[in-house]
């Protein structure tokens, strides 16, 4: 292969069309959400025609980010809406197929950071997945009555359990090596080995046999955890989920919260919620983001939070920002940093966060948690440079602070700007319990722990620090912040410190930042991420997959890739 | 049953031509394997008559003297063998990014799995066929019809023979494992079915199993032609010698619609009936009107046109760039055999309109071969029209169009009737019942079908055979049902 060849890359054409993350069931082009307490039934049916992009059919129930997002969506509602459930099956509404994975001719015409973002999306999906298993009582089955392939298996991984058709047509698979030149980045390689315990020579017979591995061979080698014959699987499957259910500890007898549109207006620049704002500055590639919070008390008690609904406030910005991030990274690439800040009372804060920490055993309350802490992962995952801004008026206190320690770097004003003509107080930060693993990174600890990574004394020094308003410079004292600035300094610091970021390669930067928001230990969603963005997004760029006589361009034409020999 | 293997004369008992009683390894994967086909057969196959002397033709070569010897045998005792047409010195692969290179003689690890998918596929359509048909013999229509039909079988299952070899000799365990599942599978079984929608229907009388060895085994025909055409050499020659096979089997199926067009035409025209479309009365004669007949085409003609797979298809280019299944008559195609610019039409629905779009040639190779199936079904019923024209009686039997109730492919999606017309699903719920045969339908010929097995009768239905087996006489007692 020479030169020019080697440097072809598909055409990078520019997205047309805004996505919006934001959908309801009765809105699903591809999915079937249909609940008989305790199980609820997620069935996989996509309309080959309704494509997020053109140019793709969604045949086979292969998927692209518009079918995830409505998976996304199942799963989310699931949580809140339907806390009767304790079990959600894994189907397809499709005869012979389970679903055969990514969509190919969608990976294959679409630009590189939309295959990253579609990637990313499906990974955090199936990290829910496993999430409301492990921490809400929803658990899992997949059940693979036709070909599992790809992508296709990686969403039958994310279950508890996978029950298999035992015939000669189901069969679990992960044929991206020898069809595509790619890799099962969806965390099938990681599941496959940590979560399965598939012996690693196994697994690599597995995925090199495209037609994949059924049968008892399927459940001799831990890729599936039980067989049923076609005409007993009714029966298998109704077995399986009264047993899951049983593992469950969701309540009886609890009405659901449910979630209403999420309203949004974009005007210009500006992209505003009820409690969230974000202000873009093209010409700076910025985007300052402002979580206000409310005017209103804290309910006194959790049943008060349940009349509030989705309207609870902890709730609303959970769901805006998460919003938010996602509509960033998908529509607004040029936007190379975030800039964090917070308008409230802290007092006020602090009566949220008590609530929450003291309430955590309820339902609600629980999964509320658990999906503050779900956005400050994808937070952490957003390959954006993260910055927090702590000004008067500003009110980062307990979980709310934990944006603090997700961000790249935090500045924080010492006293007041002295020429406003409002009235100030110097802000405060604020500890509490919630900074101290009510709210885990991917890597399973706290943000404070990795940011004090096996630094003990300094972690018992910050425990101490707990529940008492810190100013800039007992905050910076205790390593809490990355710049303590007065007045005079600040503006000119910010101003450069955005320059300085807006000049860096964007490459180079996400490459960076990655590598240093991850300290400590691996776990499997550190495994799936750190893959995903290292070998997954290595083979995207090299012309063994992306070139003209690559894998991932020529499939479907029948041709043949023509493979760069040379191992690197 | 194992006694056939006993003794260790393999090449007596198992006529092959791949130098059987040199390959030990080969020995030993049939004698496991060989136990559990006769099993299968005595199990899945012709119900009643294991004991029974059949006039069956056996290969013991492939030479025109060794193809087809003629005698009495009692099926589970047939020898079924490995053959495969003779080698052709210097043979290249003729299509795909390996076109010139010499066949290959052992599989490319490169295209092992695509190939065994391929041989197994192919290979689990033979017992399936056994199985659909093994209770026909008990409504046999003539000693005649019931020699044929279990020629027809012991043939499908030397061709099961002949895949699970390949699996054997050239795929290793995972082949021997392909082999054993072939003789798991049960057609129309809901838990184990056969691998194709196809196998798995109902061969329940003696139209369908002449619809069926008509338009179903001639689907096979074009499946076998394109293996025929493989670059890996054993396949393509154990495909061209079966192929000699299936030529019988299709005879049987054409003439058999034949000789019941006949009849009917007959006796049609002996009662002084001229309407075709007069059921009732043709009823009362106790033949098959052809209206009936037509429904019977429209049913197994769809399901078999299903077979070729969708329109455009990724594994069939896959296959033939691999070099692995070429098209019909590849050698005598003026192009250059691998197609990576060319185009070829393709029926597709376009604004509500049937259109022949130009797609890449490289994935319209199902498109293609179907074509050349559908040209050779337009000959079948040209045959049989024949027939009913020179009766004087005014009835055409028609080809149903290609996208008719189909459920693979472009049209799987669309209700079209059998002129063509694309219906909605009210209009075609509406239809569909004129169009394909009902229980009614079903009762009416299976109360038709009493077994006739006196020499030289031939059931009411059906017109006597014109031509006889091996030269035979017309009386000749081809089965000895006692035994």
């Amino acid at each position: 292969m020479n030169a020019t060849a080697m440097q072809t890359r598909p055409e990078e054409a520019p997205q047309q069309k805004m996505i919006d993350f934001r959908t309801h069931p009765d809105a699903y082009k591809h999915w079937r959400l249909e609940i008989e307490a305790p199980v609820a039934r997620l069935i996989m049916d996509t309309d080959e025609n309704s494509g997020l992009f053109g140019g793709y059919e969604l045949k086979l129930n292969s998927y692209d980010l518009g079918v995830d997002i409505e998976l996304a969506d199942a799963m989310q509602r699931l949580r809140f809406e339907h806390p009767e459930v304790k079990v959600v099956q894994l189907e397809s509404g499709k005869e012979r197929m389970f679903c055969a994975g990514a969509n190919i001719r969608m990976l294959g015409k679409s630009p590189h950071a939309h295959k990253v973002n579609f990637c990313k999306f499906t990974n955090e999906t199936r990290n829910g997945i496993e999430d409301a298993s492990e921490c809400s009582g929803i658990k899992s089955m997949s059940v693979v009555e036709g070909m599992a392939a790809g992508g296709g298996y990686e969403l039958a991984l994310a279950a508890d359990w996978i029950i298999m058709a035992d015939d000669s047509n189901a069969a679990v698979a992960l044929p991206e090596v020898p069809l595509l030149a790619v890799l099962p980045g969806t965390g099938g390689l990681t599941r496959v080995t940590d979560k399965r315990r598939v012996r690693r020579d196994l697994a690599d017979v597995f995925c090199t046999i495209e037609e994949g591995v059924k049968g008892q061979r399927a459940v001799d080698w831990k890729l599936v955890d039980e067989l049923a014959a076609a005409s007993k699987m009714k029966d298998a499957v109704a077995a399986r989920a009264r047993d899951l259910a049983a593992q469950s500890d969701r309540p009886d007898g609890e009405q659901g919260v449910e979630f209403q549109p999420l309203q949004r207006e974009i005007a210009g620049d500006r992209i505003e919620y009820r409690h969230v704002t974000a202000q873009i500055n093209r010409k700076q590639r910025t985007v300052e983001i402002t979580i206000k919070a409310v005017a209103e008390e804290a309910p006194a008690t959790v049943s008060e939070v349940k009349k509030q609904g989705d309207a609870f406030w902890v709730l609303a910005i959970t769901r805006e920002l998460d919003d938010l991030l996602l509509h960033l990274r998908c529509n607004e690439y040029e936007l190379g940093s975030l800039i964090f800040r917070t308008e409230g009372d802290p007092e006020l804060v602090a009566a949220y966060d008590k609530l929450l920490n003291d309430n955590a055993d309820d339902w609600l309350i629980r999964e509320i948690r658990h999906y503050w802490k779900r956005t400050m992962k994808r937070l952490d995952l957003t390959s954006r440079s993260l910055f927090a801004f702590v000004t008067p008026g500003s009110c980062y206190v307990g979980f709310l602070a934990e944006i603090l320690f997700s961000v790249d770097r935090s500045y924080m004003l010492e006293g007041i700007f002295e020429e406003a003509d409002i009235e100030q107080v110097p802000a405060t930060i604020r500890l509490t319990e919630s900074n101290f693993g009510a709210y885990p990174m991917c890597n399973g600890l706290s943000r404070l722990a990795t940011r004090f990574l096996d630094d003990d004394e300094q972690m018992r020094k910050v425990e101490a620090l707990m529940h008492q308003g810190l100013d800039a410079e007992a905050a910076n004292d205790a390593g809490l912040l990355t710049y303590a600035l007065d007045d005079i300094d600040w503006e000119d610091e910010v101003r450069i410190l955005i320059e300085e970021r807006a000049s860096f390669s964007p490459d180079g930067l996400t490459g960076m930042e990655a590598n240093l928001r991850f300290a400590g230990p691996e776990t499997m969603e550190t495994k799936i991420f750190g893959r995903l963005t290292a070998w997954q997004n290595w083979i995207f760029q090299r012309p063994n997959a992306v070139a003209e006589k690559g894998a991932l361009q020529l499939y479907g034409t029948g041709q043949r890739a023509d493979y760069d020999k040379k191992r690197v | 049953m194992s006694a056939v293997l006993d003794a260790v004369d393999y090449d007596t008992k198992i006529p092959n031509n791949v130098g059987l009683s040199k390959d030990r390894k080969l020995q030993r994967a049939l004698e496991k394997w060989h136990p559990g086909f006769i099993d299968w057969w005595l199990d899945m196959g012709p119900e009643g008559f294991m004991d029974s002397e059949v006039y069956l033709r056996t290969a013991v070569g492939v030479d025109p003297k060794g193809w087809a010897q003629f005698g009495f045998v009692k099926m589970p005792e047939y020898r079924w063998g490995i053959l495969m047409a003779p080698k052709e010195e210097g043979r290249v692969i003729p299509h795909g990014d390996h076109k010139g290179e010499p066949a290959w003689q052992e599989v490319p690890g490169e295209h092992r799995a695509l190939l065994r998918r391929l041989i197994t596929i192919q290979g689990d359509t033979e017992p399936a066929s056994v199985e659909q048909q093994r209770l026909l013999g008990k409504t046999a229509p003539s000693l005649y019809d019931l020699r044929n039909v279990f020629q027809v079988n012991v043939e499908e299952g030397r061709h099961l023979w002949a895949m699970v070899y390949l699996l054997q000799a050239h795929f290793g365990r995972d082949g021997r494992e392909e082999a054993d599942e072939l003789l798991k599978r049960r057609s129309g079984n809901d838990d184990t079915p056969r691998i194709l929608g196809a196998f798995n229907e109902k061969t329940d009388h003696w139209v369908s199993f002449f619809m069926f060895t008509t338009f179903t085994d001639r689907d096979g025909k074009y499946q076998l032609e394109s293996l025929a055409q493989s670059g890996f050499d054993p396949l393509a020659r154990t495909c061209r010698f079966m192929l000699t096979e299936e030529a019988h089997h299709m005879f049987v199926g054409e003439d058999g619609v034949k000789r019941i067009i006949q009849r009917t035409v007959d006796a049609m025209n002996e009662a002084g009936i001229s309407d075709p479309t007069d059921v009732e009365k043709v009823r009362n004669l106790g033949v098959i009107a052809l209206p009936l007949l037509q429904r019977f085409v429209n049913f197994h003609f769809s399901v078999s046109a299903d077979l070729f797979g969708s329109e455009l298809s990724t594994n069939a280019a896959n296959a033939f760039t691999a070099g692995v299944k070429g098209r019909y008559k590849e050698a005598d195609l003026k192009d250059d055999h691998q197609l990576h610019n060319d185009t070829y039409p393709v029926l597709e629905i376009v604004d509500g309109e049937f259109k022949w779009v130009d797609e890449p040639a490289l994935q319209s190779l199902n498109a293609r071969l179907r074509d050349d199936y559908i040209s050779e079904c337009e000959g079948v019923l040209r045959r049989w029209n024949k027939v009913i024209e020179k009766s004087g009686i005014e009835f055409q039997l028609k080809l149903p169009h290609q996208a008719f109730r189909r459920q693979v492919g472009h049209f799987a999606d669309v209700h079209v009737s059998p002129e063509g017309e694309l219906l909605s699903a009210a209009d075609w719920a509406a239809q569909e019942d004129s169009y394909l045969p009902s229980d009614e339908d079903h009762e009416y010929v299976t109360a038709l079908m009493q077994p006739v097995y006196e020499p030289g009768q031939f059931a009411n239905w059906i017109a006597p055979a014109r031509v006889p087996i091996d030269k035979q006489p017309g009386d000749f007692e081809y089965v000895k049902i006692e035994g």
